[in-house]
């Protein structure tokens, strides 16, 4: 080997030994179906040093001691929502990426629904708009001539 | 090109785009032709002077310039031509620059092509083309000057972020960009239209072609995006709702439903005071998308003001743009004519819906992504808003849009008959149930399983109802052949258009639905001549070596995936980037029509020689990058229609107006 090619792996040597990606092999456990638990409630835990990132993806130290954490207490016998509960206690709802339904998220939760319905409302009302509203523009005798129209219509509309 | 050059040319450019609006303004104000006509020289002198300032940048960067600070900070003598060219965008201060280059280049578009133009609604939309510009250029010029020198010049540049050294990633600024600016003509028009007090059939149609040109521009610079992080970011995912994809993913969603209630204005003269505010909301979204990518105010509302300077100027421009635009709306919009009438059910009414659930989609990813600022702001506490929320909000909205999507193209304007046209869709709901059937019976019934089948299932009602339409119109197997052709050629390109871009939809549905449901992996540690199977593909890990790249170090490592009979090569590869020292992953994808087998290098070699091996079976990812491109291609398709070319050239009303004002 070169020298250049040994620096080249030393350097490599030291920068690989920091690398972590995501799920390690040696953090999974055993049993596929608790493992699958864990990556299940992974994926609504966020890596709370991250910039918006899951732990499940996260290759920060931290999101791997809270992965750790979280096969812990799957395996103590936790149910997905108590393994939740307890990260919470710990790190704060700030690591919740499917946010708590309370007073503080009331807006987040339910402004979608009121955005939908109150938009809805207001398609129908321009939908049902009356036909003339304002006719006080018109003079006079463009006021008989609508009449006079309105008329025609109503006829051939009754035949 | 010398950066000096460039820097007095952007300087110079000032000045002009204050030129372009302000006395175009007042010439269409005073109705003086010869103050109006300033507009069309002014706007090619800002794009010729701006060109010069982009061209001196690039030059900068080609050269590795390093006495100028933006090409030191982010360029290296040893990066390929393509990433030192890439480079000049992806900068804050380069990447502005970017914006208001294509700004002057779609200024200068408008007057040299719009002769069919009315001169007054021209001028006006030049003029508010002229003031975007002449806020961009202020931004630029006093708070994020890209021709800054140092002295003495560095000998070595500090180099470009590895991860944006990519082609996916190359590209991505430039075309999102694209979309941003092309949807700032439709900004200008709105505010021109409003300016006029008139909105009709023909301003419609002068609209739509910059609207179709932005989304299909912002379309596939959103792909993109989203491609790049499925193969750079080495797990296989493929969008995050992260808040920087969804600063673009808004003005995406409201400039879909601009695109369709501009066709409600150009075809029945209604909704034209909504479609005019949605141009504004996209326009405005887009400038919000620019800004809160680089302002950093994302991560949290402090790190917005660690750099003071920057964010006041970012503000007063939002409020200039969005505040002014809206308050002219708010005093003219009210005296627009209202439009036609029509029924509830209606190729109107569908539109309008399809409006209801895109802005209120639009609505809702704003909400989430600023949820966590707001809190912050408001002291609710600290919280995170991520991809299970958005999933949970999304997803409902969007399932009834689609199924609208089946039926809206067939309904008849004014007044429709939704039996009938449920009665022509009854091929499509039959092929609903039997794809679902099938893809459950391959799949399972787990609940995993059921909802990718019915995303499947929901994709082939939108795919077969397009082509029940598009058949129903050529009469295809009903017509002799040659007539067939005939109505194929006559059809207009906005439908086939619309055709394509809905059954990209339908593609890119099977795309998010299956890849989500039925992705696998297998996540191990391996050591050379060790086998894994996944998803049937049974791999062989043949061992890893360091290669060596242009400007990084590469672990490559060498793996054969057998499936059948035939074997293909993947060389996974984690790169360590010289300057700055940074690792990236590389994944190695084989894609097949249906799927793709990823796979990645992880940590290793332990003291035993091993590799941390994750192999992903991606199953129809890649329907996701054929859907966009097809949603894309359609856009074009549409654009192309002669309509647009031939441009709708008189008002209609054009004789009744001397008597009403």
């Amino acid at each position: 080997m070169k020298p250049t090619g040994i620096i080249c792996g030393l350097l490599f040597a030291s920068l690989l030994a920091i690398a972590a990606h995501a799920v390690e092999p040696d953090e999974m456990l055993e049993d596929p179906a608790l493992e699958e638990r864990a990556r299940v409630i992974s994926q609504d835990l966020r890596c709370v040093v991250c910039q918006n990132e899951t732990i499940d993806e996260s290759n920060a130290t931290l999101a791997q001691d809270m992965r750790r954490l979280v096969r812990q207490r799957i395996l103590a016998g936790d149910s997905n929502e108590a393994v939740l509960a307890y990260m919470v206690d710990r790190y704060g709802d700030f690591v919740l990426l499917r946010p708590r339904f309370t007073s503080q998220t009331l807006l987040l939760w339910v402004g979608p629904f009121l955005l939908l319905v109150g938009g809805a409302f207001a398609a129908a009302r321009y939908i049902k708009r009356p036909v003339v509203t304002d006719l006080s523009d018109l003079s006079d005798e463009e006021l008989v001539e609508v009449n006079v129209l309105m008329k025609e219509t109503d006829g051939s509309d009754s035949q | 090109m010398n950066p000096e050059l460039g820097h007095f040319a952007l300087a110079l450019a000032l000045p002009v785009a204050l030129v372009q609006s302000i006395i175009p303004l007042i010439g269409a104000y005073r109705r003086d032709a010869a103050l109006m006509a300033v507009a069309g020289p002014a706007a090619l002198a800002q794009m010729l002077l701006i060109g010069a300032a982009f061209a001196a940048l690039t030059q900068a960067f080609i050269a590795s310039d390093f006495s100028v600070v933006n090409v030191y900070q982010n360029s290296h003598t040893s990066k390929p031509l393509l990433y030192k060219i890439s480079g000049v965008w992806g900068n804050h201060e380069g990447s502005l620059l970017l914006w208001v280059s294509i700004l002057a280049v779609f200024g200068a578009a408008v007057a040299a092509f719009g002769a069919g133009l009315p001169d007054r609604l021209k001028a006006r939309a030049l003029a508010v083309q002229g003031l975007i510009g002449a806020g961009f250029l202020a931004f630029i010029l006093f708070t994020s000057n890209p021709f800054l020198r140092i002295d003495p010049a560095p000998v070595q540049g500090m180099g470009l972020n590895p991860l944006l050294q990519d082609p996916g990633l190359a590209f991505h600024p430039p075309m999102l960009y694209l979309g941003y600016v092309g949807f700032s003509m439709a900004f200008s028009f709105a505010v021109a239209a409003l300016l006029e007090g008139r909105v009709d059939a023909a301003w419609a149609r002068w609209v739509r072609p910059w609207t179709l040109a932005a989304w299909s521009f912002l379309t596939v610079g959103i792909g993109l995006g989203s491609w790049w992080a499925y193969y750079e970011l080495g797990w296989g995912g493929w969008w995050f709702w992260d808040p920087v994809e969804n600063a673009s993913f808004i003005p995406w969603l409201t400039g879909t439903a601009l695109l369709h209630s501009a066709i409600v204005v150009e075809k029945r003269e209604a909704l034209k005071s909504w479609t005019i505010l949605l141009a504004i909301i996209t326009f405005s979204l887009s400038l919000l998308g620019t800004f809160l990518v680089r302002s950093g105010i994302l991560t949290s509302v402090h790190a917005f003001a660690a750099d003071p300077t920057r964010g006041v100027f970012v503000l007063m421009l939002l409020a200039l743009a969005v505040g002014g635009s809206l308050t002219l709306y708010a005093i003219r919009a009210p005296k627009l004519e209202p439009g036609g009438l029509f029924a509830p059910v209606s190729r109107e009414s569908g539109l309008l819906i399809n409006n209801l659930f895109l802005t209120t989609a639009a609505a809702t990813v704003l909400l989430g992504t600023l949820y966590p600022l707001i809190a912050e702001a408001l002291e609710l506490g600290k919280l995170s808003v991520g991809a299970p929320y958005f999933n949970t909000v999304f997803i409902p909205l969007m399932v009834p849009l689609v199924l609208l999507m089946g039926i809206g193209p067939m309904m008849a304007w004014k007044r429709s008959d939704l039996a009938g046209i449920l009665g022509r869709l009854k091929g499509a709901l039959a092929a609903v149930a039997i794809v679902f059937a099938i893809a459950l019976a391959l799949s399972g019934i787990a609940v995993v399983d059921i909802a990718g089948s019915a995303g499947i299932a929901l994709a082939t009602w939108l795919f077969s109802s397009s082509l029940i339409e598009w058949a129903g119109r050529v009469r295809l197997f009903k017509g002799a052949p040659s007539d067939v052709w005939r109505r194929i050629r006559s059809l207009p390109r906005a439908s086939h258009g619309m055709t394509v871009a809905h059954m990209g939809m339908a593609i890119l549905i099977v795309g998010v639905s299956g890849s989500s449901a039925w992705k696998q992996e297998n996540i191990l540690t391996m050591a050379a001549g060790e086998n894994v199977t996944v998803a049937g593909f049974e791999i062989t890990f043949n061992g890893a070596e360091l290669i060596q790249g242009p400007n990084y170090e590469s672990l490559q490592g060498s793996f054969s995936a057998k499936r059948g009979g035939s074997s293909v090569a993947l060389t996974p590869e984690r790169r360590v980037y010289d300057q700055p020292v940074q690792q990236t992953t590389e994944a190695a994808i084989h894609t097949t029509f249906w799927a793709d087998l990823y796979v990645v290098l992880g940590d290793g070699p332990t003291d035993d020689r091993r590799y941390v091996v994750r192999a992903y079976f991606e199953p129809f990812v890649p329907f996701l990058w054929y859907g966009i491109l097809m949603m894309g291609f359609g856009g074009l398709i549409s654009l192309s229609d002669r309509r647009h070319r031939i441009g709708a050239p008189r008002r209609a009303a054009a004789v009744a107006e001397p008597a009403k004002a």
